[in-house]
């Protein structure tokens, strides 16, 4: 079903945005983490007060960073898409909103990179 | 654009305060939160990459009184958020959207929050 009027098909003009893409990826990725937080969290209760030997050999299981590296991708897309529409949201200077998206996109990206890497280095590191 | 003067619609200020409008605004708190919690995880990450001397260093910061205080805060926030957020999910599948039924789920996401927050960290403490 197309929602647009016929002047704007006509026109070949959609909404210009990606909304409900977002709107997609933003439950997406609320459905895979459900399950991985509550690992997660369980994880942490259980590895409370562990000792350096203890938890890089947790991290050293290969389900354990496998699920590491998708939980981390998940949450940091996760929260790159939740502050969008918070920016989008608040900031109504254009040029302004554009700075705060594209902060938003590279820091996110940088620090989950950060994440996984540091996981990858234990669980590959010697 | 120029129209600052134009009338506005009643906005949150009119309205009577209820449980499901702090719940919404809750939620997005709480994710906003969270972002500065992903800051710490990408620390403690970090500390048990770069060796034993500095995961130490990191398990004594949330050992300590003030960083357990910080972590129950952000346990509570993570459960809230994801409660509220399955919440938000069952909405996305069309169900549960009456009056009443928002209502209750809300009190159930309040309860299950606190219930899971306490219950882990009692299980924390207690046991390992």
């Amino acid at each position: 079903m197309d929602l647009r009027t016929p002047y704007s098909r006509v026109h070949h003009l959609g909404s210009a945005k990606s909304g409900l893409g977002h709107w997609w990826w933003q439950r997406v990725t609320a459905v895979i983490l459900v399950p991985l937080l509550i690992w997660f969290i369980l994880s942490l209760v259980c590895l409370a007060g562990a000792d350096y030997v203890t938890t890089v050999a947790w991290f050293k299981r290969p389900l354990v960073s496998a699920a590491w590296v998708v939980l981390l991708g998940a949450l940091f897309y996760h929260a790159q898409l939740g502050l969008q529409v918070v920016i989008e949201d608040y900031v109504h200077t254009e040029l302004l909103k554009i700075a705060a998206l594209l902060a938003v996109k590279f820091f996110t990206f940088l620090l989950g990179a950060a994440a996984i890497i540091a996981v990858l280095r234990v669980a590959i590191g010697a | 654009m120029d129209n600052d003067k134009r009338p506005l619609s009643p906005h949150i200020q009119v309205y009577r305060w209820q449980l499901t409008m702090l719940l919404s605004i809750m939620h997005r708190a709480s994710g906003i939160a969270l972002v500065a919690g992903l800051f710490i995880l990408v620390y403690w990450l970090n500390a048990l990459a770069s060796g034993p001397e500095s995961f130490a260093q990191a398990q004594s910061i949330f050992g300590s009184f003030l960083g357990m205080l910080v972590m129950f805060g952000f346990t509570a926030a993570l459960y809230f958020h994801l409660c509220n957020g399955i919440r938000h999910l069952i909405w996305d599948a069309g169900h549960g959207i009456g009056k009443q039924q928002a209502f209750n789920s809300g009190r159930t996401v309040l309860i299950a929050t606190g219930v899971l927050t306490l219950t882990s960290w009692l299980v924390g403490l207690i046991f390992f």
